[in-house]
């Protein structure tokens, strides 16, 4: 017993796959069983079959994989663009304090404020086309992942950054060779993690004037009222964040050896 | 033998939000080249700011510093440091770390395919010289504390600085490594001739490894005492345990004492087990 509720103790991967089994199995099988039973009104909660139907069907529209392709475009270019611009902002506030008193009491104000209050803002100003959906999810994410980004600079070593001055390096040098370098691993674990965020600003963003994607499907079935479609589209969009996530742990385990080298 | 390090009546006062501190009050000091300086004394006695002014990380409030020949501005590659820990870059191998100096500028400005041939050879006689052969491609996450130390100073030593400061850079590691460290550094910096500023919280060690050992003080942060080591250049483990070197480690730990108001704690402490 003592062994097993050990603090931060290990486990064999047998077990790990096992409860991890477990984990998913339980939950899906007392769904199964409360939509079966009748327990609960289909329209208030559809059954795995249902829903796996539902997926089927969509696909056989032929639009399911237009509607994957069109939201994952959206999502991937409103977070692409936020990191391109959040990276040289978030590297600059953890490097320098000057740049640190300038932006991060303003990016604190603007990250509290809801993406969704945004939205005819973005209409007003951006238009109502890809753009804007990109815009929202931009705007998603952009705040949070600047602050990520600079903490994640901050948490470079200081006595790195001091070894390399001592070496003679210049301010660029402990820059580029040692503050980047240093800092890469958690930041491509914030770029997994705002992936993620800006997976769940999807459906915000095809509130406006869109006409495809797994977020206007759900906002559609709302108004028809078929949960089914509803439980299909939040599936899908979970299997889809769950793979990216798992291709982001691969590239952290290839891209950086020598923090999963042990002896 | 010329001086090679020359404080003249450093001040550095930190501020915090209590108002400012006196971290170093009025310290002069010269260091001759060639010699192995060690420094001592309680904690908050300034001795590791007296370090970080000498290494350029540090600006001072008052006074200056002449190192190798030109005022301290700031870092620069003539004064290497040792850090306690956490200085190497873990994404690179033990070979790459040693030789990650030779990728600034400033030690390649005007090198040529010969200098590299020769920078390379010069890495690898560090491997050598400081043990590391066996594990010149594996990543610091892999090597035991000691060994990390080992290609710290490693590194420090590549582009043959004329000054190496070290901040208690075997603090972290147990007592049986310090003493294969201590023999070490000594051998290591006898054949590269280079001067030696080692701060120290251990006064065994300082006396062991320094020609002379300062002692600083808290409450400002000064010079207390600087006192000769008489045991000559060539240092042995069992001189540890001569008369002279007894002497002069329990003579500099007295004056610790008396200097780290150490005894209002001993007051407290009674009064406190009075009570029990």
């Amino acid at each position: 017993m003592y062994t097993r509720w050990k603090i931060r103790g290990w486990i064999s991967p047998a077990s790990y796959w096992t409860l991890a089994a477990v984990g998913l199995i339980v939950p899906l099988s007392a769904w199964t069983l409360l939509s079966a039973f009748g327990a609960a009104d289909r329209l208030f909660l559809p059954g795995p079959y249902d829903v796996a139907h539902q997926v089927a069907v969509w696909f056989s529209d032929g639009n399911l994989l237009t509607d994957m392709r069109i939201s994952s475009f959206r999502v991937v270019a409103g977070w692409a663009l936020s990191a391109l611009v959040a990276i040289p902002i978030g590297l600059a506030i953890g490097t320098f304090r000057r740049v640190q008193a300038l932006l991060e009491p303003l990016t604190d104000f603007i990250r509290y404020m809801p993406a969704v209050a945004f939205i005819p803002l973005v209409m007003l100003w951006v238009g109502i086309d890809e753009s804007a959906k990109v815009a929202i999810i931009f705007i998603g994410t952009f705040f949070q992942m600047v602050l990520m980004v600079a903490e994640d600079v901050r948490r470079v070593p200081m006595a790195q950054i001091e070894a390399a001055q001592t070496m003679g390096a210049s301010r660029c040098e402990v820059i580029e060779k040692v503050i980047i370098p240093s800092a890469k691993p958690a930041l491509l674990d914030t770029l997994r993690i705002t992936m993620g965020w800006a997976w769940t600003y999807l459906v915000v963003a095809e509130l406006l004037a869109a006409n495809s994607g797994l977020g206007y499907a759900i906002i559609k079935a709302q108004r028809f009222l078929q949960t089914d479609r509803i439980f299909a589209g939040i599936f899908l969009i979970g299997a889809i964040g769950l793979a990216t996530d798992q291709c982001f742990r691969w590239l952290h385990r290839v891209a950086f050896p020598w923090l999963h080298a042990r002896d | 033998m010329a001086n090679i390090i020359t404080c003249r009546s450093v001040c550095k006062t930190f501020g915090t939000k209590r108002g400012s501190v006196p971290a170093l009050q009025d310290v002069s000091l010269e260091v001759a080249e060639g010699e192995f300086l060690t420094v001592v004394g309680a904690s908050g006695c300034g001795k590791s700011t007296l370090l970080r002014t000498l290494a350029g990380l540090e600006p001072l409030t008052a006074g200056e510093i002449d190192a190798v020949g030109a005022r301290v501005q700031g870092p620069g590659a003539e004064r290497a440091m040792v850090f306690q820990n956490y200085s190497l870059y873990p994404w690179l191998t033990v070979m790459e770390n040693i030789k990650f100096p030779r990728q600034l500028a400033v030690h390649n400005r005007d090198s040529t395919s010969s200098d590299v041939e020769v920078a390379s050879g010069r890495a690898d006689a560090l491997l050598n010289l400081m043990g590391l052969s066996a594990v010149e491609s594996a990543f610091p996450a892999q090597l035991s504390g000691g060994m990390q130390q080992r290609v710290a100073i490693a590194r420090a030593l590549m582009t043959r600085p004329r000054v190496l400061l070290m901040d208690e850079p075997f603090g972290a590691l147990d007592a049986q490594t310090r003493e294969v460290m201590h023999d070490l550094i000594l051998h290591v910096c006898a054949l590269e001739h280079c001067t030696v500023v080692f701060v120290t919280h251990d006064v065994e060690e300082a006396v062991y490894l320094g020609q002379r050992v300062v002692l600083m003080a808290p409450r400002p942060g000064r010079i207390e005492h600087i006192y000769e080591v008489p045991l000559g250049p060539v240092r042995r483990q069992e001189m540890k345990h001569t008369a002279q070197f007894l002497a002069l480690k329990a003579q500099i730990l007295g004056r610790i004492r008396a200097t780290s108001g150490l005894r209002t704690d001993l007051e407290l402490l009674q009064k406190l087990s009075r009570r029990g």
